[in-house]
């Protein structure tokens, strides 16, 4: 696949292995996601999803290869620079539950390297596009599901990242709020954020991402525009495809 | 600067919503604290002002039984109740519990007429060592038979111990008057004028205690001054309840994970964490002293006298409450979950307090345990301030207790270091 846009990311040969674990390990393995693409990468459980995402990240270090954020190596030297470029909606609720949405931003908001002035301006901003508002000095352990997940996305996108990671950035919600989160994130993506997208929620998926991944086995089976991937497969859907390429047995 | 004063906020913010935490690292200590203190002072005044009240079952006729009973009521430690004479040992069992008496003391029959006959031969057999004749030497007079002491098994042993000792020196005294009696009536044959006895008797020189202290104060230390320190180091290692928890559901929920993405070093999370936390355990330590110091005597407990080097007091207080912090900090790395960190947490803090000497002093420990105690870390604590409590010593005193306590935490400190690491979560 060509790219013509400046790369957002660049995984470059990268070999991963975990230390006394080799079910999922990387060897070799390279993907280029270019600026503003709404990128899905997909795969089934235990195919490697988390793994490459973390190393993305920097979460974890490959012991091979390369991997570069928006031109800029991730490693220890210039991990702080690094870091400010990306912003990371984890599955879980990666935040202190004690606290309201407005506390947790402002932590946050510090962490990210923001300043009182503008951490105050994107908390009013964000706890209002995702209708946290109300409830912005409430306990975050009394919400629902929905509404933390809400809280989850506000934290990861506090500081305006150029990529943004997402994983099951939706799941538990109602229709409701999937659909509203992914509005947010086509309008993030429509203002120039990269998105990395992986969920098990295929048909979500469809309307968020243009470009995708299917990875399994710790190797990258396709990568493509999704309509062009479905045209070539001749399949329907993204689940059509998914299933076609990586069968239908059960994965652990 | 920013940043860390945000960790600080998140920190104290996540504390004062631990409303269980709080109350194990406030309410627990001072309950604490003025329980084993006051059960302390009990025990003080139980031998020095309540008396200990004991039953006498005197099945002797004579006066030297009287006499018995006489000197064991000026010993001061008792409350004496007498029983009839003709009591068997279930009946006096049952007295003792009726009476809620924990001890009871039988004298024997005839018990005047053997210390009369023992002190006899004992005069005569000084009489014949000086060379001068005795009238009559009773050979083969034989022992006095035994006084019984029947005790409740819930009589600590010390305590028991003292007990039989100062009946010791009460039956001393009857039986050394006997002879003295007997020693005097046989060189002069008129008997003992009761001024010499007394004399003779209450001749003895008396002890004064002085507390050996750096600063010279001559003020005995109370149960206040040797429990409020020891509890207030509990109090403070009792932090784990709260900050173990906080590691462990950091780690849990992935906010680690999340920090680790985001663009500061991890050491801004721990500093915070470790002011936090530290910050707590100094105020503890206040609300503990200042319970001792002006609630402790509104409850007829001893008051606490607060040593004459303020500073070295917070020194010492804020290198325990860094130690505290410390361990806490090291056991919530390394456990998985809250139910780990709390049940290790709590029980590894009651052995420590065991073998620190803050349950039971060092000194009486054996050996093997003695060594034991240098490694945990409340013994430094505990020695540095009883340095400063109740030895009057300043600062430079009690060095030699911090410079332990702070590789203690050093260690602590690494330990962490690698479990976080280890973990990949820095």
């Amino acid at each position: 696949m060509e790219l013509s846009s400046p790369l957002a990311i660049d995984v470059e040969n990268i070999a991963f292995r975990y230390p006394g674990n080799a079910d999922v390990s990387f060897s070799n393995l390279s993907l280029k996601i270019a600026k503003g693409e709404r990128f899905g990468l997909f795969g089934p459980n235990g195919a490697g999803k988390t793994t490459l995402i973390s190393l993305m990240t920097g979460l974890l270090s490959a012991d091979e290869g390369h991997i570069k954020l928006l031109g800029h190596e991730i490693g220890k030297k210039n991990e702080n620079a690094v870091n400010k470029l990306f912003g990371f909606v984890p599955q879980d609720f990666s935040f202190y539950q004690e606290l309201s949405p407005a506390e947790n931003l402002e932590f946050f908001g510090a962490w990210s390297g923001l300043d009182r002035q503008t951490i105050k301006k994107r908390t009013n901003e964000l706890l209002h596009i995702l209708g946290l508002e109300q409830v912005r000095d409430k306990r975050v352990e009394k919400f629902s599901g929905g509404m933390k997940r809400r809280v989850n996305l506000a934290i990861g996108v506090i500081h305006n990242p150029q990529i943004l990671f997402l994983d099951e950035p939706t799941v538990g919600v109602d229709v409701q709020t999937g659909h509203a989160i992914i509005n947010y994130l086509l309008e993030l993506n429509k203002n120039g954020t990269t998105l990395i997208y992986t969920s098990h929620q295929l048909s979500e998926a469809e309307e968020l991402c243009e470009d995708v991944a299917l990875i399994d086995e710790g190797k990258i089976i396709v990568q493509d525009k999704l309509t062009d991937l479905l045209k070539d497969h001749d399949q329907e859907t993204l689940e059509d495809l998914f299933l076609n390429l990586t069968g239908k047995a059960y994965r652990n | 600067m920013f940043k860390l004063w945000a960790s600080i906020l998140k920190d104290f913010r996540v504390l004062v919503r631990d409303g269980i935490g709080l109350a194990l690292m406030f309410i627990m200590p001072i309950v604490l604290v003025f329980v084993v203190t006051d059960i302390q002072n009990s025990t003080f005044n139980l031998i020095n002002k309540n008396k200990l009240p004991i039953l006498i079952c005197n099945r002797d006729t004579g006066q030297s039984s009287k006499q018995l009973i006489e000197a064991i009521n000026k010993i001061g430690m008792f409350k004496v109740s007498q029983l009839p004479k003709n009591q068997d040992k279930n009946t006096i069992t049952d007295s003792m519990k009726a009476k809620e008496a924990l001890l009871s003391v039988v004298i024997p029959e005839n018990f005047t007429v053997r210390v009369k006959a023992k002190s006899k031969s004992v005069a005569g057999k000084a009489l014949t060592s000086f060379g001068l004749q005795a009238d009559s030497i009773q050979k083969n007079v034989g022992e006095v038979d035994p006084l019984i002491l029947y005790y409740n098994p819930v009589l600590q042993e010390s305590l028991r111990l003292s007990v039989k000792g100062g009946l010791q020196s009460a039956l001393q005294l009857v039986e050394s008057r006997e002879t003295l009696r007997s020693l005097y009536f046989s060189i002069n044959e008129k008997p003992l004028p009761a001024q010499l006895e007394d004399e003779m008797l209450n001749n003895k020189a008396v002890i004064n205690e002085i507390p050996v202290s750096k600063d010279g104060s001559l003020k005995a230390p109370n149960a206040a001054q040797h429990n409020v320190p020891s509890w207030t180091i509990f109090a403070m290692f009792f932090v784990i309840m709260s900050l173990g928890g906080s590691v462990v559901r950091e780690k849990v929920s992935g906010s680690f994970i999340r920090l680790k993405t985001l663009p500061t070093n991890y050491v801004v999370g721990l500093l915070s964490k470790q002011i936090t936390y530290v910050v707590v355990t100094v105020f503890q330590a206040i609300v503990i002293f200042s319970l001792g110091i002006w609630v402790f005597p509104l409850v007829g407990l001893p008051g606490l006298n607060l040593p004459s080097d303020i500073f070295g007091l917070f020194v010492v207080t804020l290198v325990c409450g860094w130690c505290a912090v410390s361990y806490a900090i090291c056991v919530g790395v390394f456990a998985e979950t809250h139910q780990q960190s709390n049940g290790f947490g709590a029980i590894s803090i009651v052995i420590l307090a065991a073998i620190g000497g803050l349950m039971v002093p060092t000194f009486t420990m054996d050996t093997s345990l003695k060594t034991f105690a240098n490694v945990s870390p409340m013994h430094w604590c505990l020695q540095a301030y009883y340095g400063l409590f109740l030895e009057g010593g300043r600062l430079k005193d009690v060095l030699g207790n911090l410079v332990p306590l702070i590789g203690i935490i050093l260690v602590f400190q690494l330990i962490t270091f690698i479990g976080l690491k280890g973990k990949n979560l820095i």
